[in-house]
């Protein structure tokens, strides 16, 4: 798994901001990211994996964020197309990113994969946190 | 409040999820299914899910409740039709269902439950005549 910037320069050919504010949003969000995933023409498994990880970021940006946004960009690179979603809240922070992505790890009550989870289940995967300031998760998945 | 039907037939519970789950509605089910299988005594809960789009850890988390609980309570939990490319995203994801049967559908799972009950008729009489 490559742990990159994921792809500043890709071109984008449609983006939109969802508010994550409530489970109902994490569920309108699930449903945006299928849509978009198939946009990209994102096979089935394909669609399922960018699905679920989606769930899980939305759901700790809202659970441990307080909240927070998540900006879902159709991308296009020649003949390659995929889907970005960059997740971000204005929350605590992580003090120690390599922990949270740790299998289990939790302090929240949770079975401690979504971090972990999310990363398996993209082709892209990038994290910044900064306590006292907020995190920002960024994923991508390619057809 | 939305709430998911619980069906019994026979000795076992079945509740057919066909909605996206949110966070509400999971602990009610969990909470109703707690009640039902204390008040039925009911031997196995089955669990319908080929409608669900996705399972990520917070309806992993809700299955493997239901699982505990109804193994205190001397119930089987069994899950039934899962789609495909959500079982193949379950195991990326990290999820282990542990102490949770699958079954390909209703019916394959009802014959699981079945099974079950019927080793335990057989335990039971086997138990009863050596008393005798
Ligand atoms: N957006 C976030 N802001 C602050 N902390 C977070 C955030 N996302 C994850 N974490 C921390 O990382 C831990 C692991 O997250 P995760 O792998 O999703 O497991 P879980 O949600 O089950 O705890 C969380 O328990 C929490 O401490
Ligand atoms: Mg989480």
């Amino acid at each position: 798994m490559r742990m990159t910037k994921t792809g500043a320069r890709v071109p984008v050919t449609r983006t939109e901001t969802l508010p994550i504010r409530s489970g109902d949003d994490v569920v309108r969000i699930r449903q945006a990211v299928r849509t978009r995933a198939i946009e990209a023409g994102l096979g089935l498994v394909d669609q399922t994996k960018i699905v679920t990880a989606a769930s899980e970021l939305a759901r700790n940006a809202l659970d441990y964020g307080g909240g927070g946004e998540v900006r879902v960009d159709v991308l296009q690179e020649g003949m390659r197309k995929g889907v970005r979603l960059s997740f971000s809240d204005q929350g605590p922070g992580i003090p120690d990113i390599q922990k949270a992505l740790t299998d289990h790890y939790t302090t929240g009550g949770g079975l401690g994969l979504g971090l972990g989870g999310a990363k398996r289940l993209s082709n892209e995967f990038h994290i910044e946190s900064a306590v006292g300031v907020g995190t920002r998760v960024t994923i991508a998945r390619w057809k | 409040m939305d709430r998911i039907p619980i069906l019994k037939l026979g000795g076992v519970l079945i509740v057919t999820i066909q909605v996206d789950m949110h966070d509400r509605l999971a602990l009610a089910l969990e909470e109703d299914l707690t009640a039902k299988i204390a008040s039925t005594g009911a031997r196995g809960v089955l669990i319908e899910i080929s409608a669900l789009e996705i399972v990520d850890s917070f309806i992993g988390r809700m299955l493997d409740n239901i699982a505990a609980i109804s193994r205190v309570l001397d119930a089987e939990t069994v899950v039934v039709g899962m789609r495909p490319a959500v079982a193949i995203t379950l195991v990326e994801l990290g999820l282990e269902l542990t102490g949770i049967k699958t079954a390909l559908n209703v019916e394959r799972g009802m014959a699981m439950m079945q099974a079950r009950l019927h080793e335990d008729d057989e335990d039971g009489s086997a138990r009863a005549r050596y008393e005798d």
